[in-house]
């Protein structure tokens, strides 16, 4: 399944939600489905600081394929963070740098987003796409 | 309770508000308030009928604004019961107070080997700028402790003052614990030692009334929207002998007497710091604002939300888990709480979604949170136009939270 075909799967997902408590309790379930992120990694070093919550975030090569892997201390960014690693883990860096994250509006969660909101999402997706073009880069330097 | 709070909430357009299709329940007032009519209305005539800058102009107009940019001085001072209008310089808020007089009081008093005194319970805007001013001068900053009730360390403020201290700057009241300071006492033993003292008022005046005199203080800075006016003004009183010595913190238009290239002189006081075309309008809202609770008046105000922090303080205590952080004797209606293990950040976004709006994160004091060794908390603050209907929406709230997190 290509990005595209994905975040179209994730919206509808959502779109049996009736109201936002569904939408919640379902994200909170999503937290749990997220790998568990080896503490050794929970540090400043992986870290993007939110004012609110904060997010842990890696990235690896693997295949030619970008790996992320990725942590939050409160449960509903967490969810996210579990939805954003579907997308875009396991990719092709370039098509994380191209991709339209279109989905987060879609499924009404863009003030989760938004910089004023300031709980690391907006970063942590800043953070892939950086990371994706730093492994561009070095697999175009091979 | 004599207290007529349906009517009251008439006068604030915005708490009938639906959010997520609730009325509002807002628990945010330690941020900023919400404004009476009387204030948008005072606004809205100032620039529909008399809006022109002030000081300048020979016209009708700009007389009659600078006329009522300068009622409005005359309505802070004598709210603060200060001594004369010399002493009421308008700022952008709190944090534009305490920056200028940091600024200007470090330029003339701080040097290596002198100290400044802050406690651990200040608001950034009450640690940054003093940490600044001792940065660029070479002064040490030192700290007095609170214990685990959220009341400051007594013993270790007389301890920390020295010959060495040149300025003690504290809250008033705390904006992340609801601590009320003891603030004479503090203001007696700082001018045992002769050194005046700051006060960050910006959690007081929209709750207590503030008599300087009474304090002794030798400078009050506070903001004009946590007390129900406008945004972008707030006050730094200052004695008047003690403005008169320190040196101008911006240059501009206004605050000079006369300038050639070789010597610009200075205006008088207050003039002398107020650089720039200031916020007159805003001047204007936040005297409308002192005229709307002096008309509530402030003991009945103080009484009522009293009362509104024993109700909730009871009502949070029976929700499991919950803990409250800051129980100082002394408090106002502020309460910063954690639900055992739930993040704040997931509380505060269900609660949203009920329509009730309350505070998450470090409140701009981490401090604080480093000294009880978390990360943030909830916070609700609570004023005159809360009520325990809504009070009891947050403990509902609250259960929905733990049902969805615990």
């Amino acid at each position: 399944m290509n990005i595209n075909e994905l975040q179209d799967e994730i919206i509808a997902e959502f779109e049996v939600f009736e109201d936002w408590l569904d939408k919640y309790n379902y994200l909170i379930e999503l937290s749990n489905d997220l790998p568990i992120m080896d503490p050794q990694y929970k540090t400043n070093e992986y870290l993007i600081n939110g004012c609110q919550s904060k997010v842990w975030l890696r990235a690896d090569l693997e295949d030619g394929k970008v790996r992320f892997t990725a942590d939050s201390d409160a449960i509903i960014t967490k969810g996210i963070v579990s939805l954003l690693i579907r997308v875009l883990s396991d990719r092709d860096p370039a098509e994380i740098m191209d991709t339209d994250l279109v989905f987060i509006d879609r499924i009404g969660l863009r003030e989760n987003l938004s910089p004023t909101r300031s709980n690391g999402l907006l970063s942590m997706v800043k953070q892939m796409k950086l990371y994706a073009l730093a492994y561009k880069t070095k697999m175009a330097q091979k | 309770m004599d207290f007529e709070v349906d009517k009251i909430r008439q006068d604030f357009p915005l708490l009938s508000q639906k959010v997520h299709g609730h009325t509002i329940a807002y628990f945010d007032n330690g941020a900023t308030t919400q404004k009476p009519s009387s204030v948008i209305e005072t606004v809205r005539r100032y620039y529909e009928e008399e809006n022109a800058s002030i000081h300048r102009g020979i016209h009708f107009l700009s007389d009659r604004s600078t006329e009522t940019y300068e009622k409005a001085r005359e309505r802070v001072r004598k709210h603060i019961n200060a001594a004369s209008t010399n002493e009421i310089i308008f700022t952008s808020g709190t944090t534009g107070s305490i920056n200028a007089l940091a600024f200007s009081f470090g330029e003339k008093y701080l040097s290596p080997g002198t100290e400044v005194i802050i406690s651990e319970m200040e608001h950034h805007s009450n640690i940054v700028p003093w940490q600044m001013a001792c940065e660029r001068k070479g002064a040490k900053l030192r700290v007095v402790p609170f214990n685990e009730n959220g009341e400051l360390v007594m013993e270790a403020f007389r301890k920390l003052l020295s010959d060495k201290t040149r300025i003690v700057a504290i809250t008033h009241i705390s904006n992340s614990l609801g601590t009320i300071n003891p603030l004479k006492e503090i203001i007696r033993l700082a001018h045992k030692h002769e050194v005046p003292v700051l006060v960050d008022g910006a959690q007081a005046l929209p709750h207590e009334s503030v008599d300087v005199r009474d304090l002794d203080a030798d400078f009050y800075a506070f903001s004009g929207h946590k007390a129900y006016g406008p945004n972008g003004i707030g006050v730094l009183y200052g004695k008047e002998k003690l403005l008169y010595d320190l040196p101008p913190y911006q240059g501009g238009g206004d605050m000079v007497d006369c300038v050639t290239f070789d010597k610009t002189t200075y205006n008088e006081l207050p003039y002398k710091f107020e650089a720039g075309t200031m916020n007159y309008i805003g001047a204007a809202g936040l005297a409308a604002a002192l005229d709307y609770i002096t008309d509530i008046g402030l003991e009945r105000i103080r009484e009522y939300e009293k009362y509104l922090l024993e109700y909730a303080t009871m009502k949070l205590m029976s929700v499991p888990g919950l803990e409250i952080y800051g129980n100082a004797a002394n408090k106002i209606s502020i309460l910063s709480f954690l639900i055992d293990g739930i993040h704040p950040y997931d509380a505060g976004m269900v609660l949203d979604k009920l329509g009730i709006a309350v505070r998450t994160g470090t409140h701009c004091t981490q401090p604080v949170m480093d000294h009880f060794k978390i990360t943030g908390t909830l916070r609700a603050s609570l004023v005159f136009y809360n009520t325990t209907a809504e009070i009891d929406r947050l403990h509902a709230g609250l259960h929905q939270v733990r049902e969805m997190f615990g």
